[in-house]
C-alpha cells in the first residue's frame, strides 16, 4: 500500500522534494503540495485503490502525510471488504 | 492608538492562488470525476468555451472555494467544494452561494455578508473573499 501511495504523491502531489527523501510522517504540504493538488491525490488515490473518500475525511490532516493517508485507507479498504 | 487586526473587528478575509495549468490536467486526467466533485452544474455551464478559457474558469472558482473555507475557519472536516458555489450573474458579477455545511459554518460565525472578487493572468488563477461576521 505504501509504495503505491508514494507513486501517486510522486505523480500527482507536485512536490518540491522527491517523495523519496520523505518520511512517513513529513508534512507533504510543508514539502510543496498545494490545496489543489491535494485534490489530484484524493482521485488518483481513489482510483488506485478503488475507494471513494467520504466527506468527513475531507479534511487537510487526511493527506497531510504518507502515514495519514496510508491510516485512512486502510479504513477505507477494510470497510469495502465488510 | 494601535490599529486592531480585522478579526478584531468582525471581518475575515481569504486569498488563494491557482496555477491554471493544474486545473487544465486534472480536467485532461479525472474528466467528469473531477468536474462534478469540485463544480456545480452553473459552474461548469459558467466556464464554457475554449479548453484555455474553461481551465482559467474553474481556476478561479477553485481559488473563490479555497478562500472561502479559509473565511468559513472549519475546525474538522471542511465543507464538500460544491457547498461553494461561485454563481455568475448575467451582467458578469460573481457572488458566493453557500448551502449544507458551508452555510452552516457560515451562519455559526455569524457571517452576514460575503464579498468575491476573482481574476487570471500569466497562467495563474486567484480569488479573494471578505466577510462581515458577528461572532469574532
Amino acid at each position: 500500500m505504501e509504495v503505491q501511495i508514494r507513486q501517486v504523491l510522486a505523480e500527482h502531489a507536485r512536490l518540491a522534494v522527491d517523495i523519496g527523501t520523505l518520511g512517513d510522517r513529513d508534512d507533504l504540504y510543508q514539502a510543496g503540495m498545494t490545496s489543489h493538488a491535494s485534490v489530484s491525490v484524493m482521485l488518483a488515490l481513489e482510483d488506485a485503490f478503488d475507494v471513494e473518500f467520504p466527506e468527513r475525511m475531507l479534511r487537510k490532516a487526511t493527506f497531510e502525510s504518507v502515514a495519514a493517508i496510508k491510516e485512512a485507507l486502510s479504513e477505507l479498504c477494510s470497510a469495502a471488504v465488510d | 492608538m494601535p490599529i486592531e487586526g480585522a478579526a478584531a473587528g468582525g471581518l475575515r478575509a481569504g486569498a488563494d492562488l491557482v496555477e491554471i495549468a493544474q486545473v487544465a490536467e486534472s480536467i485532461s486526467r479525472f474528466g467528469d470525476r473531477y468536474l462534478k466533485r469540485l463544480f456545480t452544474d452553473h459552474e461548469i455551464d459558467s466556464c464554457r468555451g475554449e479548453p484555455s478559457v474553461t481551465a482559467a474558469g474553474l481556476a478561479a472558482r477553485f481559488a473563490a472555494k479555497e478562500a472561502a473555507v479559509k473565511v468559513l475557519r472549519p475546525s474538522a472536516a471542511r465543507p464538500d467544494w460544491r457547498s461553494i458555489e461561485v454563481v455568475r450573474h448575467p451582467a458578469g458579477w460573481c457572488d458566493l452561494h453557500l448551502t449544507g455545511e458551508a452555510r452552516r459554518l457560515a451562519e455559526e460565525a455569524g457571517i452576514s455578508k460575503l464579498a468575491l472578487s476573482m481574476s487570471h493572468e500569466a497562467g495563474m488563477a486567484g480569488a479573494v473573499v471578505v466577510a462581515v461576521c458577528f461572532s469574532d
